[in-house]
């Protein structure tokens, strides 16, 4: 039987994870802090009975943990339904906050979609959005920015701290001066910084997303500084300051609130650990792989995610072949999205869209999956040309 | 614009097979030769000229034909 059981291992492999910038595994002290909010956790905290009272105790303690991670106060930081709901309400509100200044916004044009749909729909409702170019490598043109914010009208202007696509560490702190000079509050998105990275210094408004960190999905965070001009855009509703409706999934939001407090406090030690493991990937996957594009900063860059592109791969059998050798990675090709578009990080970047393969790490990643990835994927690659018709091209 | 020394109708192709053949053609025409690929799949305006700064092949511009098909044009440099 034990024979059988190990040739059996070497047909199925073992699955290898590595897509954490879309949603890192559940911590384990998020599972922990989830189970023991369970109990507690379903009463409304605004109601005035025991129940309750018990519930506003968890979430009063879990917004304490996640604005003391932060280096916020607790009444600057709202928990939302889910990242996506906190970038939509940082944009939307930021900008009719301010809507007697202007209509302007301006944001980066390697934003996240949630920021670029928020976007779409101020200029559909007869504001502007001007999208400010970034290099090959990902770096937002800072001349352009500061140029850019110091126009008339700018109500808002919305960064990306690191670019979830491509690892880019963006230079938030200059772009914060240019609007700080220009009288323009700035909206961060930190989801991939947060729980990993400290979070830089300038900004009024930021978002996060939990399941980024390995706290459970459908938890956001939104956090609005003192004295920043930012009038919620949905209906009114008590909850939450007022920043956003509807009650919050209380055990989630604890969950998360630990997950935070116990992913920052490691975040160091994991960025020491992760960064090699990618610096290794990104010299690998070149040397190995022919007509291979790493693409994204190598210096200024998330320690735990690398983008390449193969020419002449299809991006979706790539994904397919990969998850079949059990490597679950994500990709910016046109035909892997519902759209099929290519994605528009890698159009701004100016750099093959095709056969692109996004990998991101966490808590859970082995030296082991890394090799066994590295091992792997030449061969795939090669295969997919070979069944194309495209070696040597 | 010059007129282009050949046309390769991708129309109706998905990334990357616009690319894959003009990674075909361009070699088996004279250096100096300019090809214009025709292809609607939205992300043939990033992989062409990213194909062509891969391979140091000039990419001339994006032109639109009379009836607004999306085009490329590239060079053949060596």
């Amino acid at each position: 039987m034990r024979t059988e059981a190990i040739a059996w291992a070497d047909v199925i492999p073992s699955p290898v994870y590595l897509d954490a910038a879309t949603a890192a595994p559940l911590h384990p002290v998020a599972r922990q802090a989830l189970l023991a909010a369970l109990d507690d956790g379903w009463a409304d905290p605004d109601r005035l009975y025991t129940q309750a009272r018990r519930a506003r105790q968890l979430l009063d303690a879990a917004r304490a943990a996640a604005a003391e991670t932060l280096g916020v106060r607790p009444d600057e930081l709202s928990f939302t339904a889910s990242g996506t709901t906190a970038a939509h309400a940082a944009v939307l509100g930021g900008l009719v906050g301010r809507r007697r200044i202007g209509g302007g916004l301006v944001h980066s044009a390697i934003e996240h979609s949630a920021v670029l749909h928020a976007a779409e729909q101020h200029v559909a409702r007869g504001g502007t959005a001007a999208g400010i170019p970034v290099d090959r490598l990902g770096r937002l043109d800072l001349d352009a920015w500061s140029e850019a914010v110091a126009g008339p009208g700018v109500a808002l202007a919305a960064l990306i701290a690191a670019s979830h696509e491509v690892g880019t560490v963006q230079p938030v702190e200059a772009a914060a001066a240019a609007c700080a000079d220009a009288g323009v509050p700035l909206y961060v998105d930190a989801a991939q910084v947060v729980g990993r990275m400290p979070v830089p210094a300038g900004w009024s408004v930021l978002s996060a997303s939990a399941r980024k960190w390995g706290g459970p999905p459908g938890v956001g965070l939104l956090v609005v500084r003192k004295g920043t001009r930012w009038e919620s855009p949905w209906p009114a509703d008590e909850h939450e300051s007022g920043r956003t409706p509807g009650v919050v999934n209380l055990p989630a939001v604890v969950a998360a609130a630990a997950s935070l407090r116990a992913a920052a406090a490691d975040a160091a030690a994991e960025a020491a650990r992760l960064s090699p493991l990618v610096e290794r990937i990104r010299a690998r996957v070149v040397a190995e792989v022919p007509d291979v594009e790493v693409v994204g900063d190598p210096d200024h860059r998330l320690p735990h995610l690398v983008t390449f592109s193969c020419l002449y791969v299809d991006g979706e059998a790539l994904l397919h072949a990969l998850d079949r050798r059990g490597f679950a990675v994500s990709s910016g090709s046109s035909c892997t999205s519902s759209t099929l578009r290519p994605s528009h990080v890698l159009e701004a970047m100016g750099v093959l869209s095709h056969g692109n393969v996004r990998v991101s790490l966490h808590r859970g990643t082995t030296e082991a999956d890394v090799a066994r990835f590295l091992a792997e994927l030449p061969g795939i690659v090669a295969d997919l040309r070979a069944q194309a018709g495209v070696v040597g091209l | 614009m010059t007129a282009p020394d050949e046309v390769l109708d991708c129309l109706g192709q998905r990334c990357p097979l616009p690319v894959i053949a003009l990674a075909r053609r361009l070699p088996s025409l004279p250096v100096g030769a300019v090809v214009r690929v025709l292809a609607d799949d939205p992300a043939a305006a990033v992989d062409i000229p990213a194909w062509c700064r891969m391979r140091g092949q000039e990419f001339l511009a994006a032109t639109s034909s009379p009836d607004h098909t999306p085009a490329y044009d590239v060079r053949r440099v060596h």
